[in-house]
């Protein structure tokens, strides 16, 4: 009973990482149709800029929550205006572009912050269901998933920003002939893309050791479990993580973390082989 | 036209051999060889991605598979021309399943991308996680994150004692890039490198005329792994270990930079691109006061910005703008690149 319950909270875990790890990415891709191929590097951005907040002696909350997407909202901001928006309609150069600019992060997360890894402690500590040490900080990991779901449902359909978001992305021309100005919402957009993707990484930053090659670790998985979702943001993002993770890690705990890694991997080449418009083409039609 | 194809192709392969011929006099000759190597490998992705506009990810997962087969079978065989064929043979035949499985489902461009990353990053896990002593492939020991140190490398055929080495190696990397160039330009001036650069135009129109896409391109993409395994197994040869991180992704995006930066829709810019841009990274690699990732990121997201079409096709742009009178003979041969260079990407 107890080895239940653990393994429906390592499963909801994974689930809620694919999310957390995967929502900006996902917003960027699915209204704007860019792949920021920076995105792991604006997560290992979002790290830095949270332990470096902790370090001066900030609130672990508000670095993570606050500061971090801050910080890298304005660097997602600052890169839309040099390159990206050179590269509206251009899929295949905006991937490009932005894999650019990951090495180019890379290396200047390297020549600031050296080759070596950093990191800070998690704020909550474990507690035990029977025999079986549970994580505390992966509740809160599956809170903030959760939150981020909402919220993100909330924006786009409940809020007047999101449905001027949503027309921009359908037709620009009519968006501006009404008298918005796409340029402006495609910035916007992209700002929020970049500020979730900064949250990710202050949230993950108490996790792992930071180091300047981080982002690599996330962006494979965030780029499949975003691709394999499809074209609607937020049903795509909740069922392609769910099924990720789903088989990911069942696999690991049948096997090894590294089987159920790959196991993740062949399914995302088999789902996509059996639906190449991803899952929301096929299911969950004109959902968001 | 077959006239002209044919010259033009010669002029490459004698300004190429004066400059292999010349260059040991500037470079050493091993690091040149392993800027060879790197041509090769952007070659076979110039190839499928410029003339096939198949955008693979993952150029890599091939490159790295020619240099763990050879290896592997370098270690049970332990004479090498076997192996060297094994290493374009295994990842002609796995490029061949794998472009059959996507290319008869019909995904394109972007999910096109994400599965050739995907396979790489398959290979790179899988190849990291077998430190232990029962990955073995017959005796060779799979050996994990540190690679497969210790095989036997190239040898005169027939003869296992007789090393090919050091200049000699790379005469013979000189001779290996020549042949894969003349015959990358053949097939291209045959029917079927003309079908493949009329499917990259209009794939719609090219099956609509009777051609069966999805063999031609499957194909193409085998061409391409087969050349990618080739020089994975020069590059084996070259280090002597091969390691996972040839799987990477850092390796995959910097042929896709070669690529970018070099030019598409041409042969050489490719190759040039990489033997530039790797000898750049060798040089910066020496200093230590900026970090070279960020420059050749740098790099790639400029020449996006700026040269989207490569140095090579801008460059010939501008000489036939400075040269007018020479145009038309220009662009009658060169009508079929121009055409590419329009549409990149669609």
């Amino acid at each position: 009973m107890d080895l239940a319950g653990v393994i429906a909270i390592e499963i909801v875990y994974s689930i809620a990482m694919l999310v957390l790890i995967s929502a900006g990415l996902a917003v960027v891709f699915g209204m704007m149709r860019v792949i920021n191929l920076a995105h792991g590097e604006f997560m290992m951005m979002g790290g830095y800029a949270t332990i470096v907040a902790v370090n001066v002696g900030i609130n672990i909350y508000i670095a993570m929550l606050i500061v971090a997407p801050l910080v890298v909202g304005i660097i997602g901001l600052i890169v839309e205006r040099l390159v990206i928006r050179f590269l509206y309609g251009r899929l295949i150069d905006t991937m490009l572009a932005t894999w650019g600019l990951s090495l180019f992060f890379i290396g200047a997360a390297t020549m600031i912050f050296g080759n070596t890894t950093t990191g800070i402690s998690p704020p909550i500590s474990g507690f035990a269901i029977g025999d079986y040490q549970v994580n505390g900080y992966n509740l809160f990991i599956i809170f903030i998933a959760a939150v981020i779901l909402i919220v993100m449902y909330a924006a786009l359909s409940l809020t007047r920003f999101g449905l001027i978001a949503r027309g921009a992305m359908q037709r620009a021309d009519m968006a501006s002939a009404l008298g918005y100005d796409p340029d402006r919402i495609y910035m916007l957009t992209f700002f929020a893309g970049s500020a979730l993707s900064g949250l990710a990484g202050g949230i993950l930053a108490p996790l792992v050791g930071l180091v300047p090659t981080t982002g690599a670790t996330y962006i494979a998985k965030a780029f499949i479990t975003v691709i394999s979702g499809g074209a609607s943001v937020i049903a795509g993002l909740a069922s392609s993580a769910t099924l990720f993770g789903l088989i990911s890690q069942s696999f690991t705990f049948l096997f090894t973390p590294v089987v159920g890694e790959v196991a993740l991997l062949v399914a995302a080449v088999v789902l996509l082989r059996l639906l190449p418009q991803g899952i929301t083409g096929r299911f969950f039609k004109g959902g968001m | 036209m077959a006239g002209s194809e044919v010259r033009s192709a010669l002029t490459v392969l004698v300004i190429a051999a004066i400059l292999f011929i010349a260059a040991p006099a500037v470079i050493e000759t091993y690091t040149l060889t392993v800027l060879i190597i790197y041509g090769m490998l952007a070659l076979s992705l110039g190839l499928i991605w410029g003339f096939g506009g198949i955008l693979c990810f993952g150029q890599a997962a091939f490159f790295g598979l020619g240099a763990y087969t050879y290896a592997i079978a370098a270690i049970n065989i332990g004479e090498s021309t076997v192996p060297f064929l094994l290493g374009i043979a295994i990842p002609f035949a796995f490029a061949f399943v794998l472009g059959a499985m996507l290319f008869y489902g019909r995904l394109s461009d972007v999910y096109l991308g994400v599965i050739t990353l995907v396979v790489t990053l398959i290979f790179f896990k899988f190849m990291n996680s077998t430190a232990g002593p029962e990955y073995v492939i017959g005796n060779a020991r799979l050996g994990g994150f540190n690679g497969i140190p210790g095989f036997q490398t190239l040898n005169v055929p027939g003869d296992p004692g007789t090393y090919i080495y050091d200049v000699d190696y790379y005469w013979f990397c000189v001779v290996a890039i020549l042949i894969v160039y003349a015959l990358v330009r053949w097939l291209l001036a045959s029917p079927f490198g003309r079908i493949a650069v009329a499917i990259r135009e209009n794939e719609g129109r090219a099956e609509l005329m009777g051609y069966d896409v999805r063999i031609r391109k499957t194909v193409l993409f085998a061409v391409g792994g087969g050349i990618a395994g080739l020089s994975g197994t020069l590059f084996a040869n070259w280090a002597e270990i091969v390691t996972p991180g040839m799987f990477s992704l850092a390796q995959s995006a910097e042929i896709i930079i070669w690529c970018i930066v070099g030019g598409l829709g041409t042969l050489i810019g490719p190759v040039i691109g990489a033997m530039v841009l790797a000898y750049l990274k060798f040089l910066l690699g020496q200093q230590d006061i900026v970090d070279n990732m960020m420059l050749l990121g740098l790099i790639l997201t400029l020449s996006v910005l700026f040269l989207p079409r490569g140095i090579v096709p801008s460059i010939g742009l501008w000489v036939s703008k400075a040269m007018p009178k020479r145009r038309r003979k220009r662009q009658r041969v060169r009508r079929p690149r121009a055409a590419v260079e329009e549409v990149p990407g669609g």
